[in-house]
């Protein structure tokens, strides 16, 4: 299946774009895609703590589920104001 | 009421006709500003925001909506700005009209501490010497009850 990633801020520097599609097995979680990510981008490994997961709209942890088609964002802390 | 995430300059004067009605005794605005230094003293020479942008004004509405209530009835409009923004250009718009100002002062104040903590929106520095960072707000405090 495939998912689409949205990352902001710092982490959209470190994937070196805003979306990108994740192809992952039947039945990933949010936490497999994670883990996919890292083993390509090392360097996003040490933010997990510090980053909120979000399925289309809903915040997630690592064990939810992913269905073909998801937007799975990743957020890292937040900065407005 | 006025929730807006918005890549243009923001209008307060809007903000504040969205609010103000024939029973509004007191009105409060709160702007933030890019301002030309960073907390740990760099020289700034402006700030790039990104927004979730679904997200971030749902997440809006819903402080908007507890500010409204949590100190008494209030209107409360909010919009903040995403892109590149300049030295001294608005950054976040908050205006609240109650019937008594102690309610709209409270009500505005929590608006933009919760805006900070909750709402996904995100912050990069530009310095004068060229550098870049992403800067995070500090950890949410409670909300005093």
């Amino acid at each position: 299946m495939t998912v689409r990633i949205a990352a902001f801020a710092r982490i959209g520097e470190i994937l070196r774009s805003g979306t990108l599609e994740l192809s992952l097995p039947g039945g990933a979680t949010a936490g497999a895609a994670w883990q996919s990510l890292c083993a390509s981008f090392a360097q996003l490994a040490p933010l997990r703590a510090s980053t909120r997961l979000v399925i289309n709209g809903a915040l997630a942890d690592d064990g939810t589920p992913l269905h073909d088609g998801d937007e799975l964002a990743l957020l890292p802390p937040f900065g407005g104001g | 009421m006025h929730y807006a995430i918005v890549d243009a300059p923001l209008d307060l004067a809007a903000l504040i006709a969205a609010v103000r009605t024939a029973a509004s005794g007191g009105l409060v605005t709160f702007v933030g500003y890019v301002r030309e230094t960073s907390d740990d003293g760099r020289p700034v020479s402006g700030l790039d925001y990104e927004a979730h942008d679904e997200l971030a004004l749902r997440e809006l509405r819903a402080v908007g909506a507890e500010a409204s209530t949590r100190f008494g009835p209030a209107r409360v409009a909010i919009a903040h700005r995403v892109g590149s923004l300049e030295l001294g250009e608005a950054a976040v718009a908050i205006a609240v009209a109650a019937a008594h100002r102690g309610v709209a002062f409270d009500a505005c104040e929590y608006a933009i501490d919760q805006l900070k903590a909750r709402v996904p929106i995100w912050k990069r520095e530009r310095y004068r010497d060229g550098d870049a960072r992403w800067r995070e707000n500090a950890p949410a405090t409670p909300p005093a009850s």
